[in-house]
């Protein structure tokens, strides 16, 4: 039995990823942890963070927005910053798949500057160097409208796991639920 | 030059003079006077520019300059005179000069300020040293610097000429006009002093490195910048300023110079703090056959205070400038941005996005209902009705509304235009699907239409 507290606030020093359609909510869960976040985007994306419905888990002046050209431009603000340690947690949309050599590069830049890295993936396009990699994707729930279920499918050290987890809005935490009939813990576990 | 709702004449030159215009005359009248005049709009601004470069360019006569007046410069050119050959000369130097580069200009040379500034505005000349009357005698008392009702007074009393003034008795003129006339009258003739302030030089902020060897290894390169900078930046600390973007030229032996731009997040003079943001840049540099000259120029400066040290400072600040300055080497110190809130209930237009390096965190953040995470340029949806579909696609996904919340009115903004926002009001719908997506649709009643805007988490 693993539980979430031994994977969820992510391992710092380390590079993580996350995908599926709320790992966006994922990495403002992450950043209502933190002092302050440098969010890289690439500027022709369409979708862009609303900071009204961030409000809701950080305050968005801490938040550091950084446009980039292409991936090549992110991928090097990502290890300037990651190294440079000023803001604790680097949160980098991808839009392609990582090499190994960028990935490990990242590893180091993240150890070296004690900082957290989260990268936002498209779906299957993980790279083999990340630490661990989340699925995050909304539930429906007839009583509740801010479940979610966030899965572990790839932990370096640790094992895999999937939890439903609810976003408490007026203390600002998460919330472990339990789903009807099931009990929190790895995904298919005995007992 | 428009003043007081009126077009007047702001300055002329001597053809209209000749004519009868005069300054601050009404444009209609001017034109009736005079059918083939020429106007131009005033620019006093580029005007006091031109008269600023000219101070410049005076310099070149004597170290004494000052402005005086919209269209006046004022030389102090004791001991300077004789470089040129003597007062005679040095006159006939200078306006050959003006006239060559097309201007005309009055000169008066006196042994006062007052009295130079006499000769020049009525009837040129010069005075023998020592004897101001006699050059002034005929000039009119308005040559004296005075007052409009001064002038006006003393024509009533006869006093036309500078020359009658000064015969008159003083104790009279003073218990009449005050002491303002003959501290004037006492200035003209040298019995008061008067100083010339000259303009102060505006700060410049560039240094330069001349190698005797041309160099281009990178260490050498930022050793010499490392130099360049520390004397910029005492320069910049005699001003209290720091700079705000800073260029290094880098002059090749074959005369190619290549620059490098720094910009940086806050106003900086500290050089152990500027130099490793050079670090990109010169790697960048092509050395060719080496590099013989530096300089380095701060082509933004900002005033930045002295303040008092604390042992309680920013550093976690000082490190993120840091961070974003250099970020800013790479991407463009524009790119780095942060939200600020707006008051708007449009989504899009609820908050802004500032360059970082020229904007303060803002807050507080307080949306007036849940918004969503992400947002996207609306996409259409095959539905009709004013509720939320059953069903519907949504990026060749197949979605079913499990509960819909809704629908919040959103009027467009009519003051402000906005392309988007033609179908007219929006109805929001927070709607969240079987499969567990959770939409913000809206639909347009006035042009129906549905789309999705953005995703709540």
């Amino acid at each position: 039995m693993s539980s979430l507290n031994a994977s969820f606030p992510l391992r710092p020093g380390r590079v993580h990823e996350a995908c599926g359609p709320l790992a966006v909510a994922m990495a403002a869960v992450a950043a209502a942890q933190v002092s302050g976040l440098l969010w890289l985007r690439e500027s022709w994306r369409p979708e862009l963070i609303n900071p009204l419905g961030l409000a809701d888990y950080f305050d968005p002046a801490r938040l550091l927005l950084a446009q980039t050209r292409d991936q090549t431009d992110t991928l090097a603000v990502a290890e300037e910053s990651l190294r440079d340690g000023a803001l604790p947690l680097v949160v980098i949309e991808l839009s392609a798949p990582l090499s190994l050599t960028a990935g490990r590069r990242l590893q180091l830049a993240a150890k070296d500057g004690k900082t957290t890295g989260l990268c936002l993936i498209p779906e299957g396009m993980g790279s083999n160097a990340a630490e661990t990699r989340w699925h995050c994707a909304p539930v429906f729930d007839p009583s509740d409208s801010t479940l979610m279920r966030w899965e572990i499918i790839k932990n370096k050290s640790g094992t895999l796991g999937a939890w439903h987890v609810r976003w408490n809005r007026a203390s600002r935490r998460l919330d472990l639920v339990s789903p009807a009939g099931k009990r929190p813990g790895p995904a298919g576990a005995p007992g | 030059m428009k003043q007081a709702n009126a077009d007047r004449l702001y300055c002329l030159d001597t053809g209209a003079e000749r004519a009868g215009l005069h300054c601050g005359m009404a444009y209609a009248d001017a034109r009736a006077f005079c059918p083939d005049l020429q106007t131009r709009p005033a620019d006093p601004a580029g005007d006091a520019r031109f008269l600023r470069m000219l101070r410049r360019w005076a310099t070149r006569y004597c170290p004494w300059v000052g402005l005086e007046g919209r269209d006046g410069l004022v030389l102090d050119i004791t001991g300077a005179a004789h470089l040129f050959g003597g007062e005679a000369m040095l006159l006939s130097d200078m306006r050959q000069r003006l006239v060559r580069a097309g201007l005309a200009a009055r000169i008066g040379l006196a042994d006062t300020r007052g009295a130079a500034w006499a000769l020049a505005h009525h009837g040129e000349g010069r005075t023998e040293p020592g004897q101001p009357l006699a050059a002034l005698e005929h000039l009119p008392v308005a040559a004296l610097r005075l007052s409009e009702e001064a002038v006006t007074g003393l024509t009533r009393l006869g006093l036309r000429r500078i020359g009658e003034l000064e015969r008159t008795a003083r104790a009279p003129l003073t218990r009449r006009f005050g002491p303002e006339l003959l501290l004037r009258l006492d200035q003209a003739m040298g019995r008061q002093p008067e100083q010339i302030s000259p303009l102060a030089e505006p700060p410049h902020y560039g240094v330069r490195l001349t190698l005797p060897e041309p160099i281009g290894l990178f260490d050498d390169v930022m050793a010499g910048t490392g130099r360049l900078l520390d004397q910029l930046c005492a320069r910049l600390k005699a001003q209290e300023a720091g700079a705000r973007s800073l260029c290094l030229t880098l002059r090749r032996v074959d005369q190619e110079a290549q620059t490098v731009e720094l910009r940086l997040a806050r106003p900086l003079r500290d050089a152990a703090r500027i130099l490793p943001l050079f670090e990109r840049g010169v790697r960048e540099v092509d050395a060719g056959y080496g590099i013989d000259q530096m300089r380095l120029e701060a082509t933004r400066v900002e005033p930045q205070p002295v303040r008092q040290l604390s042992h309680v400072s920013s550093g976690r600040a000082d490190r993120l400038d840091d961070l974003i300055s250099r970020i800013g080497t790479r991407i463009g110190l524009e790119n780095i941005q942060r939200f600020l809130p707006v008051d708007s209930h449009i989504p899009e237009r609820g908050f802004t996005i500032a360059a970082a390096a020229w904007s303060e965190p803002g807050g507080p953040w307080a949306p007036p209902r849940p918004r969503p995470i992400l947002l996207f340029p609306p996409e259409p949806l095959t539905a009709t009705g004013t509720r939320p579909p059953e069903r519907f696609r949504w990026r060749r996904m197949s979605l079913s509304t499990a509960r819909a919340t809704g629908p919040e009115r959103i009027a467009p903004e009519w003051w402000l235009p906005d392309e988007n926002w033609r179908g007219g009001v929006r109805d929001y719908w927070h709607v969240e699907t079987r499969q567990g997506r959770r939409l913000w649709l809206f639909h347009t009643p006035q042009n129906p239409g549905w789309f999705v805007q953005g995703e709540f988490a």
